[in-house]
């Protein structure tokens, strides 16, 4: 199959689920307790009278439940994520005006841990059953096990609090006006902990992946072949092993996307990061659901946009796929 | 089976850790009668500066000893019961799939893909926050983000037991199907899924604290995630207060992931440690 109808057909997939997702939010705000109305309106008191009349109409609340299904699901494809009341603007905006962010602190984070991760893997793997490995095993089901904003808060605690290292908090120097490539650099230090604390976590599950896959791989015939052969261990690992191991990494990435995003929520409510992440929380204190599912039908889009692009680098890293397939 | 995981230091430890939490949990009413909740002296007392407030006082001047044994209650029973829950959801899902094959099996993991592609977190918050925080919304919210990696785990295991001999011999002798399932093929895949429960209970405990962390814990259950969420704003003057809870969590995830890795290797000695790791971390 070629690339492009894999895209094509990707697309489509992707299309499909987020229509499912957006039935699932409607089937959502209709098995919250209470008015529908009065939630799509968020907190008690957010919204007078005439702008619950105005919602009902909007939504045909008074309808059959199918026609409310559909002017739902038909906003939501025109990217009418509904009004916040709460913040006094379209969700949609709200969200726009945020994704940056997120996508800055996100994929800085990825590229962090897949990068560190793979390189720790593969000195583990190395060094497999020294005393180098096992530290780096320790430390990483150690990183496994600790809570994401919990790390976040250390570090803001050691490097911000007692080292003043780095800033722990927001996303640029407040007040400063800082332009071009001075504004960058303060961005730049902001970003370093959210996203070092984001990554950790993600780091430990790729080395350790790498790690064991590197093992396996390191059984195989073949590279039993290319020692006979007389190849140097650096060259059979980097040219023979690291080439095979990397492929369910990669997948298994991709897959790992979604947690990446749901983790923004914990490290931007942190940092203070004017993310996606942070504005969900900000809403949940609210019960702002307008705002709560439009964050979480982006961030399901973002985690499907991770997928496409994870499946497309495979197939171009590992052309037998394309002939399976 | 027991002699390899004893053997095994790192599953020890876990399984010492983890009696000491629960110890802490099952006792915490009698160390300390009066609560979590109540007041005992004035807020922010650093730990140790006080005699028998060993951990110091909260920002209302609550003991943080005794929220932590309240709060490993809290951790311990929504990781149990949502994994359970979560088994629940995903065995005979994942059975039904691997057993039945054809449409059954492709509705089913339509369904299972599905709820892997939602982000997990993003989706608890949001059953969370619309179905109002309480003990049973947190637990039922975890359980329906982490049974799709069960019915992956066992419809695979299913679809490899099926076809051995002794399948076709229970057919041979006459049992129905649906017997089969349940006494011939089921029963075999026992081990990894109690492999991958455990590793489970781990992430159901993480989730639960993120939840808590974010305001959408139960407001009548201390748990540990609640109180580092409490204490984030006043981290520069008073560190003890989200430190301790953290290493709470640490020590009862870390313990719950060594047992599941030393059960692992006890169950799969050749294989390595290699099948249940994958699995979760499809997760």
């Amino acid at each position: 199959m070629s690339v492009f109808i894999v895209i094509v057909s990707r697309l489509a997939k992707a299309a499909l689920t987020l229509l499912a997702i957006a039935i699932l939010n409607f089937l959502l705000l209709h098995a919250a307790p209470g008015d529908p109305a009065l939630v799509l309106a968020g907190e008690a008191g957010a919204a007078d009278e005439q702008m619950i009349a105005q919602l009902r109409e909007r939504f045909g609340l008074d309808q059959p439940f199918y026609v409310q299904l559909g002017k739902y699901v038909g906003s939501i494809l025109q990217f009418d994520l509904g009004y916040s009341f709460r913040q006094g603007a379209p969700v949609s905006q709200l969200i726009m005006d945020r994704l940056p962010a997120t996508l800055l602190l996100t994929l800085t984070a990825f590229v962090i841990s897949l990068v560190f991760g793979i390189a720790l893997g593969v000195g583990a793997a190395a060094r497999v059953g020294r005393a180098s490995d096992s530290l780096l095993t320790t430390l990483a089901l150690l990183f496994y096990a600790t809570p994401l904003y919990w790390l976040a808060l250390m570090a803001v605690l050691v490097f911000s609090v007692w080292l003043g290292w780095l800033p722990g908090f927001g996303y640029e120097t407040v007040g400063a006006n800082l332009t071009g490539l001075a504004r960058a650099l303060d961005i730049g230090r902001h970003l370093v902990l959210p996203a070092l604390t984001l990554g950790l976590f993600f780091m430990a599950v790729y080395m350790r992946m790498t790690r064991a896959s590197m093992l396996e791989v390191s059984q195989l015939d073949f590279v039993k072949t290319a020692r006979a052969k007389g190849l140097s261990d650096a060259v059979i690992r980097r040219r023979h092993i690291l080439r095979n191991a990397i492929l369910p990494v990669v997948t298994l990435a991709g897959l790992q996307a979604g947690q990446l995003v749901g983790g923004a929520v914990l490290t931007e409510t942190v940092f203070a990061w004017p993310g996606i992440g942070r504005l969900m929380f900000e809403s949940l204190a609210a019960r702002d659901y307008n705002t709560i599912l439009g964050v979480f039908l982006v961030s399901a889009a973002m985690v499907i946009l991770f997928n496409i692009v994870t499946d497309i680098v495979y197939r171009i890293v590992d052309p037998r796929i394309g002939a399976r397939a | 089976m027991w002699k390899r995981f004893s053997s095994n230091m790192g599953a020890m430890v876990g399984v010492v850790l983890l009696l000491a939490v629960i110890v802490v949990a099952l006792t915490a009413p009698l160390l300390f009668p009066n609560g979590p909740w109540q007041m005992v002296q004035r807020p922010f007392l650093a730990p140790m500066a006080v005699d028998g407030l060993p951990l110091g006082t909260d920002t209302l001047g609550r003991n943080v000893a005794a929220q932590l044994a309240y709060g490993a209650r809290v951790s311990l029973l929504v990781g149990l019961v949502s994994t359970l829950v979560a088994l629940l959801i995903g065995v005979p899902l994942g059975a039904l799939a691997g057993f039945y094959g054809s449409w059954v099996d492709e509705g089913a993991m339509r369904f299972t893909e599905f709820f892997q592609t939602i982000p997990n977190f993003a989706l608890a918050i949001v059953l969370v926050a619309i179905f109002e925080p309480s003990l049973a919304s947190i637990t039922i919210a975890i359980a329906i983000v982490s049974w799709p990696p069960v019915a992956r785990l066992v419809r695979a295991e299913v679809m490899s037991v099926r076809k051995r001999e002794f399948v076709d011999a229970a057919r041979l002798a006459g049992l129905t199907r649906p017997r089969i399932l349940l006494t011939q093929v089921l029963p075999n895949t026992v081990s990894p899924i109690i492999v991958m429960a455990s590793l489970m209970v781990a992430t159901a405990i993480l989730l639960e604290s993120s939840l808590s962390f974010l305001g959408l814990g139960d407001p009548n259950a201390m748990s540990w995630g609640y109180m580092i969420g409490a204490a984030r704003t006043v981290i520069r003057t008073s560190w003890w207060l989200s430190f301790f809870p953290g290493i709470a969590i640490v020590i009862t995830v870390l313990a719950l992931n060594l047992i599941g890795e030393g059960l692992n290797d006890a169950f799969n000695p050749h294989l390595s440690r290699r099948r249940a790791r994958a699995g979760k971390e499809k997760a």
